[in-house]
């Protein structure tokens, strides 16, 4: 292959991926403009100096602290609960080899797959019969059992490429099923279950239809139900609208940044079986 | 990740029965499944049951709901709004699932062949980057960065045009009915390529070396090896990613919400939207209900067939190997 031909290739690329990442710089350049340096000069000017007090008006307005926590609080909750719950399950289904199994992960399958459409309105019902209504804890239960779903898919299936022996010799030293899950099968599916927390977390932060219907009060919505209500009543102004993209963009980035190598092998792990 | 899934689900079937089994009393296993099956049961099985229930009734949320049997089924055949919101569901699937399977198929194939072989994997892996990025965004921060770009007076896509002397292609992007459709989808192909680009590179690592330099001493050029090597080596991820992205094209919903909130006049109107709006702002219950049974008995056709023929190309290749 010649050299020729090579660079107009790397050059398309990369003004593909420079199209990606347009938005978010763009959004960046214009979350530090005055309003008025956005009215006379546009979206495209360079900024002439760093206006933080838009950043800092949609952060107060918005309670915006508030907000990250609870998404962090929330995310939190579910994916270390959910991971739990799928090890649980996967223990049963993948090294336990229950009866039934293949019927009782099929079950799980087809329930990761059900649009939330189908059961928001119910859960919306119930959770106001029992007063859990408008509170975190109600997201946090429905989201650990929606992404357990999808863990106890994944975790069966490595769990059940367990090396045997392992587990044998165990048994055969008195340990009884709860000590073989939680000193032998957890440590050495860390990496796995590492993978399935990352995911979790960064679904459940990213989640919008469900905790817009469960959410109602300001001081428990998600940065996600946050802004897009804001968003939803078009009362913001261009350079709020971009402090508001800015500051909802940072966390994604920082997640991907920190987790990029997880995200990957999560994705490889898949290869390489 | 699916991917992992499908194969390792097949594996586990093989090595069902390898090695001796010691007969051991099976029943103290089932007891970790309970908190699993019990959490499943209140939160899906039952919310599911009901929410299917309901789609028979006439109900508003308050009283008891009035049974009208196939009523609402029959309503929806006759609604226009209903109608109007699966075939826009069907341009979804293009943009979420069709276009980003090709595109990710060549920039997968050019990264992974062209980029990673020649200007090492460090580059590859920093463009693979940029183009997973929308990937872990929230989609209402999405929504809110594209509806102030897309804005028609003060947003950036309309100055670009105008700086460059193409003032006469500005647009309202989603408030005309005519273009709203074509720009949310433009919107959710920027949202989705990271997708199928990050799925169909792993996959390409599993790819034989050898096949490839063997077609180069042949003599195939670029176009050809994608074609008779790459494609047919990654099939099933090519499975995988265009089920799952159909049926995450099918229940869209916070990006039409933030966008254009199905507007303008119900022209970006998708199911989930329309069954949210007839919950909980015309609180037709009962009719929202069918809406979203309507929308989950597609997607679990879809998945089951999805599946079946998966499984069927796979043992069919299978047979032809063996």
């Amino acid at each position: 292959m010649t050299a020729v031909r090579r660079y107009p290739v790397l050059i398309a690329l990369c003004i593909g991926a420079a199209f990606m990442v347009l938005p978010f710089l763009i959004v960046a350049v214009n979350a530090v403009k005055s309003p008025t340096e956005y009215s006379q000069h546009g979206p495209l000017s360079l900024p002439k100096g760093l206006y933080l007090d838009g950043l800092k008006d949609f952060w107060s307005r918005v309670d915006y602290g508030q907000k990250l926590f609870n998404s962090v609080l929330i995310s939190g909750s579910v994916a270390v609960l959910a991971a739990v719950l799928s090890v649980l399950n996967a223990y049963a289904i993948g090294i336990g080899r229950i009866k039934g199994r293949t019927w009782v992960l099929a079950f799980f399958v087809l329930a990761n797959m059900l649009p939330q459409e189908a059961l928001v309105y119910p859960i919306y019902y119930l959770c106001k019969q029992v007063g859990l209504y408008d509170t975190r804890l109600s997201v946090v239960i429905v989201f650990t059992v929606v992404q357990a779903a999808f863990g106890t898919y994944l975790l069966s299936s490595v769990l059940g490429q367990f090396p045997r022996e392992i587990i044998e010799a165990a048994r055969i030293d008195g340990a009884n099923k709860w000590q073989v899950l939680w000193r032998i099968v957890v440590p050495v599916s860390r990496p796995t279950i590492g993978v399935l927390l990352v995911f979790f977390f960064i679904w459940t932060w990213n989640e919008f239809l469900l905790p817009l219907v469960m959410l109602i009060s300001n001081d428990n919505q998600t940065v996600s139900v946050a802004l897009g209500v804001l968003q939803g009543q078009r009362l913001m102004d261009a350079t709020m609208t971009n402090a508001a993209a800015l500051l909802g963009v940072l966390p994604a980035i920082v997640f991907f940044l920190v987790f990029q190598r997880t995200l990957t092998r999560g994705i490889a792990v898949g290869a390489v079986k | 990740m699916t991917i992992t899934v499908e194969r390792g689900a097949r594996t586990t079937g093989k090595h069902q029965y390898a090695g001796p089994r010691r007969p051991r009393p099976r029943t103290s296993y089932a007891l970790f499944l309970l908190p699993g099956i019990l959490a499943f049961l209140a939160v899906i099985v039952v919310p599911f049951l009901m929410n299917t229930g309901v789609s028979f009734t006439d109900w508003s949320g308050v009283g008891s709901p009035k049974w009208t049997g196939l009523a609402n089924y029959r309503e929806l055949m006759d609604d226009s709004e209903f109608w109007a919101s699966f075939r826009h569901s069907l341009f979804m699937v293009v943009a979420m699932a069709v276009v980003p399977t090709m595109l990710g198929l060549v920039l997968a194939a050019a990264l992974f062949d062209y980029i990673g072989k020649h200007f090492g994997s460090r580059t590859a892996a920093v463009l693979r980057a940029c183009f997973y990025l929308p990937q872990v965004l929230p989609i209402a921060v999405a929504g809110i960065v594209w509806s102030w770009i897309l804005a028609p007076d003060d947003g950036a896509l309309n100055a670009v045009l105008k700086a460059v002397g193409l003032g006469s292609l500005q647009q309202d992007w989603l408030g005309d009915p005519n273009i709203a459709l074509y720009s949310v989808m433009g919107v959710m192909v920027w949202v989705q390529i990271g997708f199928p680009l990050v799925v169909f590179m792993a996959g390409l690592q599993r790819v034989d070396p050898q096949l490839y330099e063997a077609a180069e001493l042949d003599g195939a050029g670029w176009w050809r090896r994608f074609w008779h090597i790459t494609l047919p080596q990654i099939r099933p991820e090519i499975y995988v990613v265009l089920l799952w992205c159909t049926i995450a094209a099918l229940k869209v919903f916070g990006a039409v919400y933030v966008l254009t909130k199905g507007g303008p006049g119900g022209a970006t109107d998708v199911p989930s939207y329309f069954s949210f709006t007839t919950f909980f702002e015309k609180t037709q219950v009962g009719y929202g209900a069918a809406v979203s049974t309507v929308l989950t008995v597609i997607i679990l056709v879809l998945a089951l067939v999805g599946l079946k023929l998966q499984t069927r190309a796979e043992d069919a290749e299978e047979g032809v190997r063996t």
